[in-house]
């Protein structure tokens, strides 16, 4: 494999500023008193997409088939393993509601049929000031870097203290083993345990590898994915030209998540 | 001292045994949870947290209410509480035994509880949760049993620990507190997100708390030699009966608030719970039945007639702990979780086997109680 | 002594019980090496094959960590080869122990060690050769 080893390492001293503790940076390290001449070294792909703050931008205007809103749906739920339980103790991660649903406290009765009818497509919002990990007591939701609301199920004790915080209704319990409930697994995506919580993860997985959102790729244009803090980026010239909607803005979340109308 | 608890009349092990039964179903009902996993409660993705932090959460209470028997005794010099003040500290060990029980059977993966030491998180409010409430209960076994051991000695008890009891007052309004902010803390439960919260929970602990104490102490009366001094039991609903007064007051803020404004997110929940929403009204009957049992248990509480009256008192003790008990074990935790975050409504109710373990860990704290009470009273008899 | 006859038979149930590891075990066979079931095609680990074996649990830890909380997925082992930091995707690879029964649950088993990694991570299904 091609690999730029200045950047790597950069990455690698960069990932060890970022907190990676002594403990894993020793353990890495100890291989070497063996035989080798070098320590071993992490780093990230160099194909891995990058941004400040990720963002994502529904176009509801493109969104106009509900088989578009399931091809979405679908590519997550298929990619991530997500099962589908029926019942009130389902879990997804990307789903529809109706628009009074969507934006409460934003909406009124005499917006046009097609709005008040229209589905919107609803995932993680990956709020800049998320409340769901500000009150996790084990840090297994935590905010990175890019802004990406990550999940470590490893960690995660299940208390759900992360999904009474969350005012988006985003995240979802494994009440039961979901496995006998996701149809064709992908080993290449581990599935859950019963007793934690999942969402939406930005598809970080894929972006350490240089993919897009599965939801993204297969949106027809209806998706956008890039960076907010970059003026130059694509969904900050859309959002400079087109009047765009974010859920429950009152609330100081500051989604990243935008809904153009 | 331990042993004193071995010794006991058929009555003593009849109590001891059916508790023990009951320990046993709920534990049985909990390996089948952990099998299963939480699919065999009632909850569900809209209603996430249900009986077991229900009842967590009143359990905090009664067991911050202890102080209502401390300050008194302790900053005022109000004697006749001197006898009894042991008996809510052990009321509140038990309490929060139980308290630490339910946030367990409540979790997802128990086994992982370890997490919250191994990564403390001092921005969590479940983090500040456990810190006070394991200090409270430290400070409760500490005080209780030192006490209980110079009395048995017959000597003073030792000087470290008044500090300890001076701290634990500010210690019990912090537990209450605390548990307040895990849910006044949250910018989408409108219900929840109100500043009165913590005051309310205080409020309603420092009458339902001593009144489950009063009339626990009173069942300990009929089944031993304890003496309950006529004064104290005065004192004591005068407390119960002022704290009730402030818990409906606050409650009466929290309406005004809500419906003066007309802001639709304030009214969602206590329209759900008073009046049912769209068809969906399983708690209603549930919610007026607290209205009654709190008014009715005001007015015999206000009027000194029935309030000094043994059994008019009894009576009212038990209405108010049953209207506490539904205030804030069904009201208002299901109450924060409906409507949903999409205004939709998922109706909650707790399953049996959900019940049964929330039976068994309340079994398993009385169980700890009795121990605790026995011990107390087997030592003051041995002193007699 | 005082109450000797208390004391004595509540040692000897004492000794019983925190024994009872070694008689329970008993005339049952001694330890066995157990016999893996090595990948055919990949010789080389990612790292040498006494420290792996010694250390495996704690470079997946760490690789764990790594992976989902620090967004760093790439291993260079001391010999300059890079990997995905992948239990499922590195490990247990068609070119290397794809094999769970034949090769990590040999050990586990044999050590009497469950680690619940599978609960989530998928085994790679069986091809029939």
């Amino acid at each position: 494999m091609a690999l730029n080893r200045r950047s790597f390492l950069k990455a690698a001293g960069l990932t060890t500023l970022a907190g990676l503790g002594g403990h894993a940076a020793m353990e890495l390290l100890a291989p070497g008193a063996l035989e080798a001449a070098q320590p071993a070294q992490v780093g990230a792909y160099p194909e891995a997409l990058t941004a400040k703050r990720w963002a994502m931008l529904i176009d509801t205007e493109k969104f106009t088939s509900a088989e578009l809103y399931q091809k979405c749906i679908d590519a997550c739920h298929k990619t991530h393993n997500v099962p589908t339980i029926p019942g009130k103790q389902e879990v997804k991660w990307l789903w529809t509601e109706r628009y009074a649903g969507t934006f409460p406290e934003q909406q009124h009765a005499l917006v046009p049929e097609k709005v008040k009818h229209q589905p919107f497509l609803l995932l993680c919002n990956h709020c800049d000031d998320p409340p769901c990990v500000r009150v996790c007591p084990t840090k297994a939701t935590f905010k990175r870097a890019d802004g990406i609301v990550m999940m470590d199920m490893h960690r995660c004790i299940g208390c759900r203290y992360c999904m009474a915080g969350c005012p988006y209704g985003a995240r979802s319990f494994n009440f039961r083993d979901p496995r006998p409930f996701v149809e064709n697994i992908d080993e290449h995506y581990p599935t859950r345990m019963k007793g934690v919580v999942e969402k939406c993860t930005f598809c970080e997985d894929r972006l350490a590898k240089g993919q897009l959102p599965a939801c993204v790729e297969v949106s027809e244009g209806a998706l956008i994915f890039g960076d907010l803090a970059d003026e130059d980026s694509e969904v900050r010239r859309i959002l400079r030209e087109r009047y765009s909607l974010r859920r429950k803005p009152s609330l100081g979340t500051n989604p990243s998540v935008f809904y153009l109308i | 001292m331990l042993e004193k608890a071995l010794q006991g009349n058929k009555t003593y092990w009849g109590w001891i045994g059916a508790l023990l039964v009951l320990i046993g179903i709920g534990f049985g009902c909990y390996l089948y949870q952990l099998n299963e996993g939480l699919t065999i409660t009632g909850l569900s993705r809209d209603v996430s947290w249900g009986f077991y932090i229900a009842q967590f959460t009143i359990l905090v209470g009664v067991a911050a209410s202890g102080v209502m028997l401390v300050l008194p005794y302790y900053l005022h010099g109000h004697k006749p509480f001197g006898r009894l003040v042991i008996y809510g500290e052990f009321l509140a060990v038990a309490a929060v035994i139980m308290c630490l029980l339910f946030i367990v059977v409540d979790l997802g993966q128990p086994q992982r509880l370890m997490n919250v030491l191994l990564h403390p998180t001092p921005n969590s409010i479940l983090f500040w949760d456990m810190v006070v409430l394991n200090g409270y209960l430290f400070l409760n076994i500490v005080i209780g049993w030192s006490h209980l051991h110079a009395e048995k000695k017959g000597i003073r008890p030792p000087s470290w620990v008044k500090p300890l009891i001076y701290l634990s007052i500010p210690w019990a309004i912090s537990i209450h507190t605390v548990t307040a902010f895990l849910y006044a803390g949250l910018p989408g439960r409108h219900f929840w997100l109100t500043a009165i919260l913590a005051a309310r929970f205080l409020a309603s602990a420092f009458a339902c708390g001593p009144a489950l104490l009063l009339l626990i102490l009173f069942i300990v009366r009929r089944v031993s030699d304890l003496v309950i001094p006529r004064e104290a039991i005065q004192t004591l609903s005068k407390i119960i009966t002022y704290a009730w007064i402030l818990n409906l007051f606050f409650l009466a803020l929290e309406l005004f608030t809500g419906f003066y404004s007309n802001l639709p997110g304030h009214m969602h929940s206590f329209e759900y719970l008073f009046a049912g929403h769209h068809g969906y009204d399983s708690l209603v009957p549930w919610m007026w039945n607290f209205v009654f049992l709190a008014v009715t248990s005001l007015i015999l509480m206000v009027n000194p007639g029935t309030r000094n009256n043994q059994t008019t008192l009894i009576i009212a003790l038990i209405m108010m702990f049953v209207a506490g008990w539904i205030d804030k074990g069904l009201g208002l935790i299901i109450g924060g979780f409906v409507p949903n975050p999409f205004e939709g409504i998922t109706e909650y109710w707790p399953t049996i086997p959900e019940a049964f373990i929330a039976v068994g860990v309340y079994a398993a704290g009385f169980l700890i109680l009795t121990v605790l009470y026995k011990i107390t009273l087997e030592v003051r008899r041995a002193n007699a | 002594m005082y109450d000797g006859n208390k004391i004595i038979p509540g040692l000897v149930i004492f000794l019983g019980l925190i024994t009872f590891p070694f008689w329970y075990n008993i005339g049952s066979a001694a330890y066995e090496k157990p016999q893996l079931k090595l990948p055919e095609i990949e010789k080389e680990c990612v790292e040498p094959k006494d420290w792996i074996r010694a250390e495996h649990m704690q470079l997946l830890d760490d690789w764990r960590d790594l992976a989902v909380r620090d967004n760093t997925r790439l291993y260079v082992n001391q010999a300059g080869k890079s990997f995905d930091m992948s239990l499922s995707k590195t490990c247990m690879s068609s070119r290397c122990h794809a094999n769970k029964a034949e090769f990590c649950d040999r050990c586990h088993d044999a050590l009497a060690v469950s680690p619940y990694c599978w609960d989530c991570h998928v085994e790679p299904p069986i091809v029939e050769e």
